[in-house]
């Protein structure tokens, strides 16, 4: 892909911020990537706004507040990808020659609890098919009956993952936890514990693409949605048929991103992918080529994904941590990696990393794979 | 008032009791659940509607604990998936209930009663064991 470069990142911080609203988060965030880049919002020819709750025309508003409209202001809704679809699409607008800055940012301010989804008919949520954890879960199992892993593994993921968290001011939760903790807390739907479900929650991020130049090159992004077939498919379909030669939408994805950069899995230095669950993470180790079917349990064991260790993966703390807000959770995990290729993350800073990739999937069955290189 | 199916695209009732409407392909020779415009896994547009099989084998199962929303039904609750007999293999969502609940146990088609969306009685399917 053409010569596109973030030149500016900047975050709300993820969590619970009573009347604060989304759009005052948003304004925080994209306030920050134009400082960064040294620009207003009056100097970027469109703008494109990842949200899911956000409402009708939730990025004008952002853009209204900065003096920052008269230019295409594009919301964008791909569910837990949808920070992924408006870098896409902002990418796709710097490479097709038409623009050579853009901002990209997502906003998000959820409700509490189980997510309730326009998604679903009536009908499907007063039977009871129709709550998240409950797939989520289903998947978990699948995934431990054909590994051999084991609710052990689970834990340990919630446990690498908070402990990262704790180094991460903008992470909702920043206390490290056990794995005997992870395994006594609430049991949601068995196999998954409470704290092996990340919250859904609030927070902007934000980030400025322009064409060539210096920062961190954006070198591959692709978003893909599932083939159809699968049964756990996160289009929850009713019904499904023998998968096992169906590529997931994320393999899918990580195939386009990586022929896009020109690089694989053993070039990545850092990895920030997407932990709804403990078991989703596992998951995409695999999808992703970062280790084979089955080999997360020595991955594990060994401490790869550690920081410290081979690859770490979810430096920030991952969603585990920082929480989810739909919108924002893609682009913060780009902010994120953006900083740890700068060598600007801290006390969470992978040492000497120069490719990272990001990952995050959800409704609309939307995965969305980004490579970028410092 | 007589029990009305939670949807009736979806099932139907009637003297054998709840019977789960699928499609069927002839050219794709897949089955698929609920009926589809087209196959959904292939696209074929030859759709022929179907009664699907009363009986299954667990693939997967977990509990529901906290009533989401939406729903107005007890928790917690079994939900699994059920690989339908018959070839090829179909699965399907489902709620799941009985003793002995557990990977490769038999289950069988039975209604189940909820409110429905507008909350009046109304007939789902469970596969119980």
């Amino acid at each position: 892909m053409s010569d596109v470069r973030i030149t500016g990142v900047g975050l709300h911080p993820f969590g619970r911020f009573g009347e604060l609203t989304g759009t005052a988060m948003g304004v925080t965030a994209v306030r920050a990537a134009l400082s960064e880049a040294g620009i207003t919002a009056r100097d970027v020819q469109a703008a494109f706004c990842g949200t899911a709750y956000g409402g009708v025309a939730a990025g004008h508003r952002v853009l209204s507040a900065l003096a920052g409209t008269g230019i295409p202001i594009i919301d964008v809704e791909a569910g837990c990808a949808s920070g992924g679809a408006a870098l896409q699409l902002g990418a796709a607008s710097i490479a097709s020659g038409r623009y050579d800055r853009v901002l990209v940012f997502g906003i998000e301010k959820m409700p509490k609890g189980i997510i309730r989804s326009s998604f679903f008919a009536p009908w499907q949520e007063a039977a009871g098919l129709s709550p998240a954890p409950a797939f989520f879960a289903l998947r978990a199992q699948r995934l431990l009956v054909e590994t051999g892993l084991t609710a052990e593994h689970l834990a340990q993921v919630v446990v690498k993952n908070r402990r990262h968290g704790v180094a991460n001011p903008d992470a909702m939760f920043r206390k490290a936890v056990t794995a005997e903790e992870v395994l006594a807390s609430r049991m949601i739907c068995p196999p998954l514990t409470l704290f092996m479900l990340c919250s859904p929650n609030e927070g902007a991020a934000a980030v400025v693409l322009e064409r060539s130049g210096t920062g961190v090159r954006l070198a591959g992004i692709s978003l893909r949605s599932h083939l159809p077939g699968n049964v756990l498919g996160e289009d929850s379909p009713l019904s499904g048929i023998d998968d096992s030669a169906i590529d997931p939408p994320t393999t899918l994805a990580a195939r386009d991103a990586y022929a896009q950069a020109g690089l694989g899995p053993d070039d990545l230095d850092v990895v920030e992918c997407q932990d709804t669950d403990a078991a989703r993470e596992l998951l995409a180790w695999s999808e992703l080529g970062l280790c084979p079917d089955g080999g997360q349990a020595a991955v594990l064991a060994q401490g790869d994904a550690d920081l410290g260790g081979r690859l770490p993966v979810n430096p920030s703390g991952g969603l585990l941590s920082k929480g989810e807000p739909l919108g924002a959770s893609a682009l913060g995990q780009v902010v994120e990696l953006v900083r740890q290729l700068r060598g600007t993350a801290g006390d969470r800073q992978v040492d000497g990393a120069r490719v990272g990739l990001a990952h995050v999937i959800g409704r609309g069955a939307n995965a969305c794979v980004t490579v970028l290189v410092a | 008032m007589s029990p009305r199916p939670i949807d009736p695209s979806v099932l139907r009732l009637d003297d054998d009791g709840v019977t789960l409407l699928g499609g069927w392909s002839p050219s794709s020779g897949l089955r698929h659940f609920p009926a589809s415009p087209v196959c959904p896994f292939t696209g074929a547009d030859d759709i022929e509607p179907v009664d699907l099989p009363r009986t299954g084998t667990v693939w997967l199962h977990t509990t529901v604990t906290l009533a989401p929303p939406g729903y107005l039904g007890p928790v917690p609750y079994g939900l699994g998936i059920v690989e339908l007999d018959g070839d090829p293999m179909l699965r399907v969502v489902s709620r799941l209930s009985g003793d002995g609940l557990a990977r490769g146990a038999p289950v069988h088609l039975e209604g189940e009663e909820l409110p429905g969306p507008d909350e009046e009685p109304s007939v789902t399917w469970v596969f119980r064991t």
